[in-house]
């Protein structure tokens, strides 16, 4: 972070263009699951919620290249149907915490006073309660409902970039060079745009992969203790419930969303570079 | 050391707040009437009618507008009068404390199970950075870090319990049961703490005070002791202190895995019962144990170096 704020817009872009070679696996893995989440669907009819109960538990074969669950249901179909609502909805939370974290960032880093108080004991309240358990008790106000998990995920994301974009903010209001644009006249639109986003960009580039890893775990988790989103729904950790039980049956089967929920995260956290948040 | 203390006493305070006013919302955003149900809680489903539910709704004072309600909530809170389980009949507070001795039986053997693993393997890789325990760390804690702690302890049953039998997969009771599911969230922490104190020690043997050691002739053993050990064990402190979260939110995670009878089990069952008196109990003991346990962690690092004026 520190280096982050030394860097020049210049410097930013070329940063930005030579991603190192783990977070282009990073993203490469990435865009490899949202194909199979987002692509599928588009170009098969393959139904998630499909029953064949005469098929239960079938090995991966050519006509299903996953094999088939407990209620015969088509593993393809479900494991696109569940790495895209996690991503979907990662990236969902991810960016509506992202927005009004980073403006609330500037805000109150930029006017300091009785605005940065109160944004500053808000964001303190959120942090006092574990994120998760946050989460868990919006859901239990709405079991079952995408909203509840939707808004709980981004209730505890924005603090992050509030906290990290504040002080960033703090630090580079006072430096010679916006000092100088300052005296020279230039507005606010200028010094957000040539000075502050430049130094903010990649923090919240990072902040945004480490947020959505968050997230997913965080819906995974919930879906496994049986209080995120209900069932028929392919969702990771509510299929990992689900196929427990059958482990020894079929393994394969179990080690699917197993395996979706490490390489999203893997991902994400290649793509974050590393670096703490 | 007032001022980060009395920090922490805010955030309790937040706690028990946002705790209320969520679960305060709950109750209300629950369908149906709410006399009828407290008063089905009380003397069974078969036995309420009419007059038994404005009995109890006059008794409770539900009829009052919401802020007044939320008042005599947030004052009964304040004494700590958590109510009864809307399941079980008995009150929340003895149930917590029964469930809280087991969850911080788990989180103790979890903590120290991490401290056991995470910082000497750290420590062997930050004095040969680059080295094959270095490389075998990072590749571990990577893989660590993107598996969540339901999946780890599912492995390791299948591993230690089912394969190799050497565990018992679930129960409680003997440190055997323990070991499972503490393992399972040590594994998480470790591997955080183990890759924080490889950096903190890489940049400690690398620091001009550690090369004086050495110049002065001291011994490798007695420089680390000397002027290594402290200077690594801050941060890795103060970065556990941030991972805390993870052991509150293993604890509800990996005690349901487990079927072991702590607080986060509790809350898992609450919610799924919609047992509300028991939600609040539970998220009110889980949120006051992660600031307390942060309060610790911040009284340790100025223990360990009082030069720090904040956490």
């Amino acid at each position: 972070m520190q280096t982050a704020t030394l860097v020049t817009p210049a410097a930013v872009t070329v940063e930005r263009r030579l991603l190192n070679s783990r977070q282009r696996l990073g993203v490469g893995l990435l865009l490899a699951l949202a194909l199979l989440g987002f692509g599928l669907p588009l170009i098969s009819d393959l139904d998630p919620a499909r029953q064949n109960l005469s098929q239960i538990l079938a090995a991966p074969s050519l006509a299903e290249p996953f094999g088939t669950d407990h209620l015969g249901r088509s593993m393809l179909a479900r494991m696109a149907s569940a790495v895209q609502l996690s991503l979907g909805l990662a990236l969902l939370g991810v960016v509506t915490a992202a927005v009004p974290g980073v403006l609330l960032g500037v805000l109150a880093g930029w006017r300091g006073g009785w605005v940065d108080r109160c944004l500053t004991v808000l964001a303190d309240t959120l942090l006092a309660l574990p994120g998760l358990l946050l989460v868990l008790l919006l859901v239990a106000i709405a079991p079952g409902s995408f909203w509840a998990l939707y808004v709980g995920i981004a209730l505890v994301l924005w603090i992050e970039y509030f906290r990290v974009v504040r002080q960033t903010t703090v630090r580079l209001m006072v430096s010679p060079q916006i000092e100088a644009s300052r005296l020279l006249g230039f507005g606010p639109g200028y010094i957000l745009r040539r000075h502050l986003w430049p130094a903010l960009a990649p923090v919240v580039l990072t902040l945004g992969a480490f947020g959505a890893a968050t997230a997913i775990l965080a819906i995974a988790a919930l879906g496994f203790v049986s209080v995120g989103l209900r069932p028929p729904t392919a969702e990771l950790g509510l299929m990992m419930t689900e196929l427990l039980p059958y482990y020894h049956d079929a393994p394969w089967v179990l080690l699917q969303p197993i395996t979706a929920v490490f390489l999203l995260v893997l991902a994400l956290n290649l793509l974050a570079g590393g670096r703490k948040p | 050391m007032i001022p980060v203390l009395s920090y922490r006493l805010m955030q309790a305070v937040l706690v028990a707040l946002m705790v209320g006013v969520l679960t305060f919302i709950l109750t209300h955003a629950l369908p149906g009437d709410m006399a009828f149900r407290i008063a089905a809680g009380r003397y069974g489903y078969d036995y309420v009618n009419a007059a038994a539910a404005a009995a109890v709704g006059a008794e409770l004072g539900l009829g009052l507008p919401a802020w007044q309600a939320l008042g005599y909530w947030l004052w009964d809170l304040l004494r700590l009068d958590l109510g009864q389980s809307l399941v079980s009949g008995e009150a929340v507070v003895d149930e917590l404390r029964h469930q809280l001795g087991h969850s911080l039986q788990l989180a103790v053997a979890a903590v120290g199970l991490s401290m056991l693993l995470g910082p000497p393997i750290g420590i062997l890789a930050g004095l040969h950075p680059g080295g094959r325990i270095d490389r075998l760390t990072l590749l571990l804690a990577t893989v660590l870090r993107a598996l969540p702690q339901f999946v780890i302890g599912i492995l390791l049953v299948m591993l230690l319990a089912v394969q190799l039998g050497w565990l018992p997969a679930a129960g409680h009771g003997t440190a055997a049961h323990t070991l499972l599911p503490a393992l399972t969230l040590a594994l998480g922490l470790a591997a955080v703490a183990c890759r924080v104190s490889r950096n903190a020690m890489q940049d400690v043997a690398g620091s001009a005070f550690y090369a004086f050691g050495r110049t002065k002739g001291l011994s490798e053993r007695r420089v680390f002791s000397r002027h290594g050990l402290r200077n690594v064990a801050v941060p890795v402190l103060a970065h556990q202190a941030m991972q805390l979260v993870y052991l509150i939110e293993g604890v509800v995670v990996v005690e349901t895995l487990f079927a072991w009878p702590g607080i986060g089990h509790a809350l898992v069952h609450a919610i799924v019962a919609r047992d509300v008196p028991m939600i609040q109990g539970t998220a009110l003991v889980l949120g006051l144990m992660f600031v307390l346990m942060n309060a610790l962690v911040d009284l340790l690092c100025h223990r360990i170096d009082p030069r720090r004026r904040e956490a």
